[in-house]
């Protein structure tokens, strides 16, 4: 075990990904991808349903097979032992134990990851089923369960798979106000959502469509590109100019 | 060190504490086999001698089906759901989560046996000769090959239909060379070739050295041995059909 130890800085990319390809099955689900994720910032991974977000993510994330180019976190491969201790991830799909109960799953995770639960469980608005059965949970519910394993331990890189989805607005709202918290405090954010509207809550912003990234700019440099406050259009004719 | 203990053993309170959600399963797994020796004890009324020769191997095949099953599902859903990736996010490695499954199914094979054993023995009278704990013995290194056998399967299974499937296709041909229906010896050489290639012929066998009347507390031991051997070979494959990165 002489080699280096993952460092958590300012001064190296999060992420930092070039010429970066997957191949899933018969499909080609990211094509020669370049970016760089600056640390301490919240990141919107934007793009529609099968552009290649999750498939990203789960790169980063350390467990996706088949990834080629030069793809490293903090420097490092991701997945490693090192790293994984920084790492908060969360699916697209819940990835909870349906049955235990909310507390039991974050109890658990908390246990693995040497965390305390602290005031997570009012932190994603679910103070009241503490006690009850996932199984019995909304799907909203559950991807708040999902989110507040991910968020144990405060991790200073987190990758969330469309975290907001399906949420009803007022609580998308308190999310993002938890995210922008999140990274003020100095974690870095990746988040993903096929609703172009949530660029609005993000500070830098990558641009998926069909494997391929069309731009990696902020919001505000998406709105004077385009020339609308309209995300979905501004997207649309992001694409028509490439 | 410290904290790859921590993370096993959380790993195991864990999944006892997903069993303790479902008493039924559970219930089921202690009863039914209390049942089915009841039976046995019934069927031969007037055959101890035919109890003792068949009850004993049963003792030994119960956890076996038992865990395999449990952990065949258990797995499975951990592939499905998502949570197998995610805990392979965490600083949680592969073998602290297998540890934490074996301490778990460990535990709930220990009182299987202890429960089932404490019947057969007493009540229904089954007559071993050598030291009745051996019984316990035997059934957690069974249970621990059920483990690496389930392991196997839930990596080869898309659902759970599938999944329960395997069992019939790994353990009945076990059950029918292993010296349950016909002693080994009297099988075909081909067939007595290929028991003794298989774990549950050595369970079978340290329950018959259990039941026989000649004390051999040495050849029991032995055959615990095998089956422990077996069972850390069925892991160690099990535990390479669990990987981090999946397509
Ligand atoms: N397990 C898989 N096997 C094969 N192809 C997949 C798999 N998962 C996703 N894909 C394909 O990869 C492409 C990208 O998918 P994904 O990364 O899930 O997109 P997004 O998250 O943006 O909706 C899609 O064309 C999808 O059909
Ligand atoms: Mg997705």
């Amino acid at each position: 075990m002489s080699e280096p130890e993952p460092k958590w800085t300012v001064a190296v990319p999060a992420v930092s990904a070039r010429d970066v390809s997957v191949r899933r099955g018969e499909i080609q689900a990211l094509r020669h991808v370049s970016f760089e994720v600056p640390p301490g910032r919240l990141t919107g991974l934007l793009g529609p349903s099968g552009s290649g977000k999750s498939t990203l993510i789960r790169a980063i994330a350390g467990v996706q097979a088949a990834v080629e180019g030069r793809l490293t976190v903090l420097g490092f491969e991701p997945g490693r032992a090192g790293l994984r201790r920084w790492l908060g991830y969360m699916a697209q799909s819940s990835s909870v134990y349906e049955d235990l109960t909310v507390l039991e799953n974050l109890r658990y995770f908390a246990e693995i990851r040497g965390a305390q639960l602290g005031g997570l469980l009012e932190r994603v608005g679910l103070r009241e089923q503490t006690h009850q059965l996932v199984r019995r949970l909304s799907g909203g519910q559950r991807a708040r369960v999902s989110l507040a394993i991910a968020l144990l331990g405060s991790p200073r890189l987190l990758l969330l798979d469309e975290p907001t989805v399906g949420l009803d607005p007022l609580l998308r709202r308190e999310l993002w106000r938890l995210f922008g918290e999140l990274a003020g405090e100095g974690a870095t954010l990746l988040i993903s959502s096929h609703v172009m509207e949530e660029a609005r809550h993000c500070e830098d912003l990558l641009l998926l469509r069909d494997g391929r990234l069309l731009a990696q700019l902020t919001p505000d440099e998406l709105v004077a590109q385009t020339s609308t406050t309209d995300m979905d259009e501004a997207f649309v004719r992001l694409i028509e100019r490439a | 060190m410290k904290g790859s203990v921590t993370r096993s053993f959380a790993t195991a309170r864990r999944v006892l504490r997903q069993l303790r959600h479902d008493p039924r399963t559970v219930g089921l797994m202690i009863i039914v086999p209390c049942v089915l020796e009841t039976l046995l004890r019934l069927i031969y009324t007037h055959r101890r001698q035919a109890f003792d020769q068949a009850g004993a191997p049963l003792l030994a095949i119960f956890p076996l089906m038992s865990v395999f099953l449990v952990t065949s599902i258990a797995l499975l859903r951990e592939r499905i759901s998502g949570t197998l990736e995610r805990l392979l996010t965490t600083p949680l490695g592969r073998h602290e989560l297998l540890a934490g499954y074996a301490i778990a199914f460990g535990l709930l094979a220990t009182a299987q046996a202890v429960i089932v054993s404490a019947l057969t023995l007493g009540p229904l009278g089954l007559r071993v000769r050598g030291p009745s704990e051996l019984v316990v013995v035997l059934a957690i290194a069974v249970a621990l090959l059920g483990m690496g056998l389930g392991l196997l399967a839930s990596a080869f299974a898309r659902s759970e239909f599938q999944v329960v499937q395997f069992l019939p296709a790994t353990v009945l041909p076990q059950l029918l060379l292993c010296g349950l229906l016909v002693a080994r010896q009297r099988m075909p050489a081909a067939l007595y070739g290929i028991s003794d290639a298989l774990p549950m012929s050595y369970a079978v066998d340290g329950m018959h050295h259990l039941t026989s009347k000649v004390s051999a507390d040495g050849a029991i031991l032995g055959d615990i041995a095998i089956v422990l051997a077996f069972a850390v070979g069925s892991l160690v494959l099990g535990a390479a059909t669990v990987k981090r990165r999946t397509s």
